[in-house]
């Protein structure tokens, strides 16, 4: 873990520009845009991860790697969800492939933002996981075995910024940035527990329940969210 | 050699201090031997600031004790207190025109044989944990150079210092995002039940939760858990 690759990584994104103190996001801007520099990918993004699933969006160096996170928390299932729940990584070099692994609008929407391969890191500490760091080309091919390597060191780096963040919070609570990343989807866990309540159903398959909804409607899951929240959309089985 | 190639060889040496079992207090003393030779001082302490906001001294080129002294007066006054207070270099320094300033240090540093004085800061993104303190003989005015290749220095060394501390503490800290992560979520879930099984407002939701747990002294993520998993209704909080 302890590589002296990780250490020359974090040097150079964490130390400030002459004069000026970085933000948090600064620091996870600058962690994109090294990776993107150093081996041949197109865009990264890092995710807050929960065993629940997607937990936020930390950062997205592009619209595409943006998409893609949004797209497999509406999903709720992904290569970067896998990621992080079997806790290795998961290489699609090829995602027209192989992506039929998930459901089949994955790989179609993907590639409709312009995505043809991702590789997902986790970033967890033995069998804690955080989160998520997603890679993705435009073109298909695979990473060699440095440019692997690489991506590991960077997923490394990127633990230990979110462990340095969170050390710096006061004891139960999030740092600021996390703390407005996992505020960014307050509405999807309200809903979840409306919905739980409407349709007589647990959590987890309330969860479902508008996930479905989501992917029949072609809108995203915090859309619909919104829309229980704000009850113009009701699971009841009478639909009141 | 020149400067530039003594810079060089420098950072190769560091970069090899950086192996997988580096040992911090091995690369904070070479970082205070190279600091001294390249920016002609003749003595350097680098000090951190523990728990308790105590300065305490982790490498110093000398075990001399009138020297590590002088970083142990400055839990009180010092450039090197300037610099961790303020997060700003404290630079060229001549003790003789500081005896105002700093009384104490001023008449301790000059009786240690020292003329000139420099202080930079150990920071990241704001936060400041330590300073390295250099100590010159002779009267000595540093550079933009010179201090930009002494910041450098310690930028490296705070860069080891907080992958040393994420690793040492990475579980406890991982736990703590993992688990104030969750109780959030379980918080907003349990706003939800609350909301739709007793029809009200979201917001009075978490005025319910949150007065119960004041009544009770129970844990927010607690109350919100057992809403969640139906142990506790919207009944039972009015």
């Amino acid at each position: 873990m302890a590589s002296p690759r990780v250490r020359q990584i974090l040097l150079e994104v964490l130390t400030d520009p002459p004069g000026h103190t970085s933000t948090a996001e600064q620091v996870l801007d600058r962690l994109c845009a090294a990776l993107i520099g150093a081996i041949p990918i197109d865009g990264a993004g890092v995710a807050l991860m929960t065993s629940a699933g997607h937990a936020g969006l930390l950062v997205a160096s592009d619209a595409p790697a943006a998409a893609l996170e949004n797209l497999q928390q509406t999903l709720g299932e992904g290569p970067c969800l896998d990621a992080s729940r079997e806790g290795r990584p998961v290489l699609l070099p090829d995602l027209a492939r192989t992506g039929s692994t998930w459901s089949p609008g994955f790989a179609a929407s993907a590639a409709d933002a312009g995505v043809a391969a991702i590789f997902a890191f986790p970033l967890q500490v033995g069998a804690i996981r955080l989160g998520v760091l997603d890679l993705y080309r435009r073109t298909t091919g695979a990473l060699d075995s440095l440019e692997l390597a690489e991506a590991l060191d960077f997923a490394s780096a990127a633990t230990t910024i979110l462990l340095d963040l969170q050390h710096g919070a006061p004891p139960g609570e999030l740092h600021p940035l996390l703390a407005e990343v996992a505020d960014g989807h307050r509405e999807i866990h309200q809903a979840t527990g409306m919905v739980s309540v409407q349709a007589a159903v647990g959590l987890t398959e309330a969860l479902l329940l508008i996930r479905a909804h989501a992917y029949a409607t072609e809108r995203s899951l915090f859309d619909i969210a919104k829309d229980v929240v704000h009850r113009r959309l009701n699971f009841s089985s009478d639909g009141a | 050699m020149t400067r530039e190639q003594r810079l060089g060889r420098v950072f190769v040496e560091l970069a090899d201090t950086l192996v997988d079992d580096f040992d911090v207090i091995d690369l904070l003393h070479l970082l205070c031997e190279r600091s001294v030779e390249l920016l002609d001082a003749d003595a350097a302490g680098l000090i951190l600031a523990d728990q308790r906001g105590r300065l305490q001294v982790m490498a110093s080129t000398t075990e001399e004790a009138r020297l590590l002294e002088l970083f142990v007066l400055q839990n009180d006054e010092g450039p090197c207190l300037d610099c961790y207070t303020t997060g700003q270099q404290v630079a060229n320094v001549n003790l003789d025109e500081f005896s105002h300033r700093w009384p104490r240090f001023q008449a301790a540093a000059t009786a240690a044989g020292y003329a000139s004085t420099h202080a930079l800061p150990l920071r990241l993104r704001g936060q400041v944990i330590g300073t390295l303190g250099l100590f010159c003989s002779q009267r000595s005015t540093l550079s933009e150079d010179d201090l930009d290749l002494g910041q450098a220095l310690c930028d490296i060394a705070t860069v080891a210092l907080l992958h040393e501390r994420a690793i040492r503490s990475s579980e406890l800290l991982a736990e703590q995002l993992q688990s104030a992560l969750n109780s959030r979520i379980v918080i907003e879930q349990a706003k939800g039940v609350l909301a739709a099984s007793a029809d009200i407002a979201l917001s009075a939701a978490f005025t319910l939760m949150r007065d119960h747990a004041r009544r009770n002294h129970l844990r927010l993520s607690t109350i919100a858990t057992d809403i969640t998993n139906g142990t506790l209704t919207a009944a039972d909080l009015e």
